[in-house]
């Protein structure tokens, strides 16, 4: 993407105030996408992102630059300003010779998608829609959107690392409305990998579209959800959310050095039931959250962070491993060339259990089984977390019953860990999701089996 | 108002009609250029933690021809870029189905107001000084109480936008402005139990930004939790704090988008002329507001802001278009297009709402309820809050009022009733309304009946 001599002399002008790190990445990003809405395809959009970022560290201090002119001298500006604005002192030459080591990785899809003609991707959008709405005529209103991207990106730093790699992403959702005595109801499925076209070869759109629009009709005769603690069934797939808020941001190592986690210097302790094992994991061929390198040029890896209720680890970008004189856990990503990168999960999960999940669902006296969660939040000083469930149902005498309308549930994550009562082997990935942390998005995926929380709270408005 | 930064804006503006005037017989042609400079200072344990340095630009292009519209951007003003970016839009058009009431907007004769979002004492403030102030941030939130045990972020930020949009129908507008925030967020820490506030200052320019203010906000809002627990399930009184009601405003201007009605996704279709909320409550959309931070003369299809009534003494007045909304509801735009930066086509929503303050002090409101929650921060509004059936669901942390008077922390609960009720439940409103950085402005809100969720 960039010539190498180039990068070298772009990092020695980053080098050039005295710092003792300094990293290049850049990246080119295409990305294209067609909405349906209304009957109609609306309107389809197409655009292109490329430059690169400029990293300079010196001590605890990072400066950092960005520039969409990849000219030497555009470059070259930007490193000056990075370096500028992470002074060490000292100042001097230092010359930097990349390409040592570092992995580089092609594109992986079978069918990229900049090959496959826009009729098409537009056609698969009539296809949604009309399934869709043939599924009752409550269905009132059909969106359907199908997005791809290619995000091609290089890194280089002054450890003389050179690694590249050639990310496609590729994406398909179905919103529905439905309209009864009793208002207006949505349902939404989606589905994304980290492949090319291929991904119509093993996902119907048709199917996709008709569970959104029964999910939209089924709300339509949903009671209030009730308010109060009580035990909370997730259903497979699902439940990553619920990981990834009560407890995955609370794991990210920059969070943790600042004491802004309530899992702060716990390693080594028991954390979560021994049902509990969870994983992050950016190897995942096709998920949404893989990559073969992250965004500072670490190989992606299979990292247990809790092992059978035992915290193990951390997850650990460049910046954070560094100052532990240990590896980064190949966590470090960014949404763009203009971000810095972070600790950031992959895809993240919570392997099989032991328990039959009719078994989990028919041990339950009283309670809520969720079928599809929503996204959400977490507040890792305190550990306090919602996550939404926008498909989901009250369990009476061990029987899944009536659907409950929208809400949120909340928790606190080192209690949740400690109220997992089962989980099944039913393991399944979730949808895609986008995780944001400090203004940034980057591409995830989570997954679980069914489990039994013993107690959450949910926050509806039925007495 | 004259500036030594005209030239550039002159520039972006150039860039945009040359590229609308490439526009071919039949077809329209809408182009946005805008060009953003941002610095973004964080400072930890007393030094700088990272500076970051950023100039960015970027074009989008509309596209409608025979009633399809197309669109396409790219991140750079790069000449070659420029006739790339037309051509895929034009491409993309070809794919899409026809609409009637597509089109980019026609000069309507309404004149944008005159004022000055722009303070050009950002120009030279110094590095040195972004730098001081950050680290003077810090040091205030960890000083402000005994309590405070550490920060997550401390840090100083500005920007300094210019935009261009022209059409080939003759729109030809332009916008710069610029801003600045000192933002903290605290962890406050008692007998192992750690709670978190956040503090801001905000302004166009350095001279207003306070960092005392932002600093004790965040102190305080972090050590009145300390202690919170977990109160029972009740129905009660909340009082909104102006930042949660500003939220909860933003999400019901989504509601009131033309769009939204006319797709059949707002519970508040076919209701105009209807008493939707109660009496006092008034909701206006106001851009032209100098006083809002997202205020801006023109919307995001280059026609002048105006104000909005949406809501008057509780009675849905109507809602908000852009061109295409307009056409297709046989009315006239509101001003209301709005675009997330030049990577979308334009949309419909609101930019600056408020509501008309009442006369009571929050202190006032709460001297009133005999048993009640002040809901001091709300979280997971994004998966608990459904804009189209209008179920609203929060999770919350704030403090409980008793016998007229604030009292225990609570913490882990969720706030739950409905929008369409919300509007109806309101029995209060408050004096302090307070312009937020977000596109409405706060006031407490005192709702009565609504239920909390805890143990």
């Amino acid at each position: 993407m960039l010539d190498h001599e180039l990068i070298n002399r772009t990092l020695s002008t980053a080098l050039s105030t005295g710092a003792e790190f300094a990293e290049v990445f850049v990246e080119d990003k295409k990305s294209s996408s067609a909405m349906l809405d209304d009957g109609r395809v609306e309107e389809l959009t197409s655009g292109r992102d490329r430059g690169a970022g400029i990293r300079v560290v010196v001590g605890d201090t990072t400066g950092f630059a960005h520039t969409a002119d990849l000219s030497e001298a555009g470059l070259a500006g930007a490193a000056e300003v990075a370096a500028a604005a992470a002074r060490g002192g000292g100042g001097g030459t230092r010359t930097v010779s990349v390409g040592s080591h570092g992995t580089s990785a092609g594109a992986t899809a079978k069918i990229p998608p900049e090959d496959v003609a826009k009729t098409v991707k537009v056609e698969l959008l009539a296809r949604a829609d009309a399934a869709a709405r043939a599924e009752g005529s409550q269905i009132s209103q059909v969106a359907a959107r199908y997005g791809d991207s290619r995000r091609r990106i290089l890194v280089a730093n002054s450890d003389g690392l050179l690694a590249e790699d050639d990310q496609i992403r590729t994406l398909f959702s179905v919103s529905c409305v439905a309209t009864g005595d009793t208002g207006l109801q949505t349902g939404r499925e989606s589905v994304g990998r980290t492949i090319g076209f291929e991904l119509f070869e093993e996902t119907d759109v048709t199917e996709l579209a008709r569970r959104a629009a029964n999910r939209a009709i089924t709300k339509l005769s949903a009671r209030p959800a009730p308010s109060g603690t009580m035990p909370v069934v997730v259903g497979p797939g699902g439940g990553g959310v619920l990981f990834h808020e009560a407890c995955g941001h609370g794991l990210e190592a920059d969070l943790v050095a600042k004491s802004a986690s309530v899992f702060a210097d716990r390693v080594g302790e028991q954390v979560a039931t021994p049902l509990v094992t969870l994983i992050d994991d950016g190897t995942m061929a096709g998920e949404w959250g893989h990559f073969a390198i992250d965004d500072e040029g670490r190989e992606a890896a299979h990292n247990v962070l809790i092992d059978r209720g035992v915290l193990t680890d951390y997850m650990w970008d460049h910046l954070r491993a560094r100052k532990q004189d240990r590896p980064s856990s190949g966590n470090g990503r960014r949404q763009s060339y203009q971000h810095l990168p972070m600790v950031r999960m992959t895809n993240t999960y919570i392997s099989n259990g032991e328990d039959d999940p009719d078994d989990i669902i028919s041990g339950t006296e009283s309670g809520v089984y969720v079928a599809q969660l929503g996204g959400g939040q977490v507040n890792t000083a305190t550990g306090d977390f919602v996550f939404g469930m926008t498909e989901a149902y009250l369990i009476e005498n061990g029987e899944i019953g009536d659907p409950i309308r929208q809400g949120n549930l909340i928790g606190n994550g080192p209690e949740t860990l400690r109220l997992i009562e089962a989980v099944g082997n039913d393991f399944a990935m979730g949808s895609p999701g986008t995780c944001g942390k400090d203004g940034q998005g980057v591409p995830v995926g989570d997954g679980t089996p069914t489990l039994r929380v013993k107690a959450l709270t949910i926050g509806g408005t039925a007495a | 108002m004259a500036g030594r930064n005209g030239s550039t804006n002159t520039h972006l503006l150039d860039v945009a009609t040359r590229v609308a005037g490439w526009a071919d017989r039949g077809e329209q042609v809408e182009v946005f250029v805008a060009e953003e400079l941002e610095t973004e200072v964080r400072a930890y344990a007393g030094e700088v933690e990272s500076f970051t340095s950023a100039r960015s630009q970027g074009i989008g292009v509309r596209v409608v021809a025979n009633g399809r519209q197309g669109y396409a951007y790219a991140g750079t003003l790069d000449p070659a870029a420029l006739s790339e970016t037309l051509q895929e839009a034009r491409d993309n058009a070809s794919f899409a189905e026809a609409d009637e009431f597509n089109g980019v907007a026609e000069p309507d004769g309404v004149d944008p107001v005159e004022f000055d979002l722009f303070d050009p004492s950002l120009d030279d403030f110094s590095t040195d000084d972004k730098v001081a102030l950050a680290v003077e941030l810090e040091r205030c939130t960890l000083g402000a109480d005994q309590r405070i045990a550490g920060i997550e972020t401390a840090e100083y930020a500005d920007t300094r936008c210019e935009s261009a949009i022209a059409t080939s129908t003759g729109i030809t507008s332009t916008s710069r402005e610029t801003g600045c925030y000192l933002a903290t967020y605290a962890m406050a820490e008692a007998a192992g139990e750690t709670q978190t506030g956040f503090g801001y200052s905000i302004g166009r320019g350095p001279e207003s930004l306070d960092v005392e203010l932002a600093a004790s906000e965040a102190a305080e809002r972090a050590t009145r939790l300390l202690g919170a627990t977990k109160p029972q399930t009740s129905k009660l009184t909340v009082i909104l704090d102006p930042w949660v009601t500003a939220q909860l405003l933003g999400i019901i201007g989504g509601t009131l988008s033309g769009d939204a009605v006319q797709r059949g996704r707002s519970f508040f279709a076919d209701r105009v002329g209807e008493q939707v909320a109660v009496d006092d409550f008034c909701l206006v959309d106001d851009a032209t507001n100098v006083d809002a931070f997202t205020a801006s003369a023109v919307d995001g299809e280059g026609l002048a802001t105006r104000p909005n009534s949406l809501i008057d003494s509780g009675v849905l007045r109507g809602f908000l278009h852009n061109s295409y909304t307009a056409r297709r509801g046989a009315t006239s735009s509101t001003g209301s297009a709005v675009r997330a930066g030049f990577k979308g086509a334009p949309g419909v929503g609101s930019q600056a709402l408020a509501l008309r303050p009442g006369t009571h002090s929050q202190q006032e409101l709460i001297a009133g309820i005999d048993d009640g929650l002040l809901v001091q921060g709300v979280s997971g509004l994004h998966s608990g809050v459904n804009p189209v059936s209008g179920d609203f669901s929060t999770g919350a942390e704030g403090l409980r009022i008793r016998k007229g008077a604030l009292a225990e922390p609570v913490r882990e609960i969720t706030i739950a009733s409905t929008l369409q009720r919300i509007l109806l439940d309101v029995t209060e409103i408050g004096d302090d309304l307070q312009w937020l950085p977000m596109s409405a402005a706060g006031v407490s809100l005192v709702v009565a009946d609504v239920m909390m969720s805890g143990a």
